[in-house]
């Protein structure tokens, strides 16, 4: 443990680049899930959809008031109970570590997505609403159109930083004994002994990731901004 | 009651914009009490009053941005219900301009002219954009058509504004006040365009406190007073002899 030796690293490439991998996999298919299942949600609060805008207004709440870790868990051990039942099987049907990381971390984060496109939904101006109104467009194509892309734009750099949040939340599905980037990170270290060699490592590795998303968030917004708003 | 509202028979078949007892609350405040507006085709209409008089309101009711509590508005034929598929068909044949614009910020001026002819009209890209650069040149504003609407002055905007709801080509325009929140240097610039769209025959309902503008164009001033029409007349006698204490009062105000 005298100087530090990063051989160790290149040797265990492979496996951090798995890791890493299954971290990226997971960062974007919850990107996708919960920002598609967010825009719903956050559009059935806007319309105030009897009924439904209630239960998903609680569905937010509660999963914002617990940590993710926990909902892995129930998830894990809950679903495959009541799946059981509903099957009529009368055992648990498994549904597997892989696909509850995918499923719950979609279904958090779309909690934490639909508050952001809800507030920026809010933030629209109303002007916007009626001109789109005053020329006859369709709901749809209201908020296809005119309203949902001025919202991107304005909220983006906040989706940009719960997506940060999420690929390093991806390290929890170690309690699914499942392996991302740092769950690679630590159990090679606990073998060659290499912990300070290995968790440097995986710095970098976090703050090229969170640079480059910046960067490109970045980019986007050059290449889509709104020409002449004034900020 | 109903020969009291009902529209003259003969003049029916012109009257392009029917608005026959019209009543319109927020909550318990009446904002539009009772009111009775023909216009024909081709017709120049000026409303003015004093803020908070209910023109605003009395406008949006016509493409249903506000939705009226009694009574009938029959717009080109169709009257506004609750029926989503009719008040579409009616918007589609009635543009508006609005005091503040309300262009689309984040597309450019010919998307913002684009956008509707092609999801409403169902145009194509090209026979939108080519629509669209026409009603340009019209507000000559074609120069601009790349650029976005947060790179325009105000009354560049709100020709944009002008353009995009005639490439909608509708049958009657409504404006609320369209030059009130520009510079006065840009007033003239829009004052014109409408004074061109009044000379090709378009029906207008025009909000403005403009008076010369109402001079040039207004076939009717139709001035409102606590969510009431309180005097209608030509341009020429509501200006000299308007023969209400409240209308004296107003010019006074308006004029200093
Ligand atoms: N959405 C609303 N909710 C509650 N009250 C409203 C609403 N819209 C208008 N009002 C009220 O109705 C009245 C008429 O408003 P309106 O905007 O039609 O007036 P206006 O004649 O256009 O005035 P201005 O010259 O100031 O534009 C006002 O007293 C206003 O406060
Ligand atoms: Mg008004």
């Amino acid at each position: 443990m005298n100087s530090l030796d990063f051989s160790i690293v290149l040797q265990a490439w492979p496996y951090l680049w798995s890791g890493l991998l299954f971290s990226l996999a997971l960062t974007a298919v919850a990107f996708v899930v919960g920002m598609v299942l967010g825009t719903c949600f956050a559009l059935l609060q806007h319309f105030e959809v009897p009924v439904i805008a209630r239960i998903v207004r609680g569905y937010i709440a509660l999963i914002r008031s617990i940590p993710l870790i926990l909902v892995l868990f129930w998830f894990f051990f809950l679903v495959p109970i009541v799946l059981g039942h509903l099957s009529g099987s009368g055992g648990p049907v498994p549904i597997g570590a892989t696909w509850t990381a995918f499923i719950t971390f979609g279904l958090f984060e779309a909690a934490y997505y639909s508050e952001i496109i809800r507030v920026g939904l809010r933030a629209v101006n109303r002007g916007q609403f009626e001109a789109c109104q005053a020329l006859a467009l369709s709901t749809f194509e209201t908020y296809r159109s005119v309203i949902l892309p001025q919202v991107l734009r304005v909220a983006s750099p906040i989706i940009l930083s719960q997506t940060i949040i999420l690929f390093q939340d991806t390290s929890l599905v170690y309690v699914l004994s499942l392996t991302d980037l740092l769950g690679a990170a630590s159990k090679l270290a606990q073998l060659n002994g290499r912990l300070v060699e290995m968790y440097l490592v995986i710095v970098v590795v976090y703050l090229a990731i969170s640079s480059a998303a910046s960067q490109g968030v970045a980019l986007l917004r050059k290449r889509y901004a709104i020409a002449g708003a004034r900020r | 009651m109903v020969q009291q509202t009902a529209v003259d028979e003969t003049s029916r078949p012109q009257a392009i914009v029917a608005v026959e007892g019209v009543v319109k609350r927020f909550g318990r405040f009446t904002a539009l009490n009772d009111i009775n507006l023909s216009v024909r085709a081709g017709e120049k209409i000026v409303l003015c009053g004093p803020s908070g008089s209910g023109k605003s309101t009395l406008i949006r009711c016509i493409n249903h941005i506000e939705k009226h509590d009694a009574g009938r508005i029959v717009v080109d034929g169709v009257e506004l219900t609750d029926r989503m598929g009719d008040i579409n068909n009616v918007r589609r044949e009635v543009g508006m301009v609005f005091q503040s614009f309300n262009l689309f910020p984040h597309l450019s001026i010919a998307e913002n002219c684009m956008l509707a002819p092609m999801k409403v009209r169902g145009l194509s890209r090209a026979e939108a954009h080519e629509r669209a650069l026409g009603f340009l040149r019209k507000v000559r504003i074609h120069d601009q058509a790349n650029k976005y609407p947060g790179q325009l002055s105000g009354g560049q905007q709100q020709r944009v504004a002008i353009a995009r709801a005639l490439c909608m080509q509708p049958k009657i325009m409504l404006f609320d006040e369209p030059t009130s929140a520009l510079d006065p240097e840009m007033v003239k610039e829009v004052l014109d365009i409408m004074v061109e769209l009044a000379r090709d025959g378009m029906t207008m309902v025009c909000v403005t406190h403009e008076m010369g503008f109402a001079r040039e164009v207004a076939d009717r001033v139709v001035f409102m007073d606590r969510g009431a029409i309180v005097e209608e007349a030509d341009p020429e006698t509501f200006f000299r002899a308007p023969s209400t204490e409240r209308a004296r009062d107003f010019l006074g105000q308006i004029i200093h």
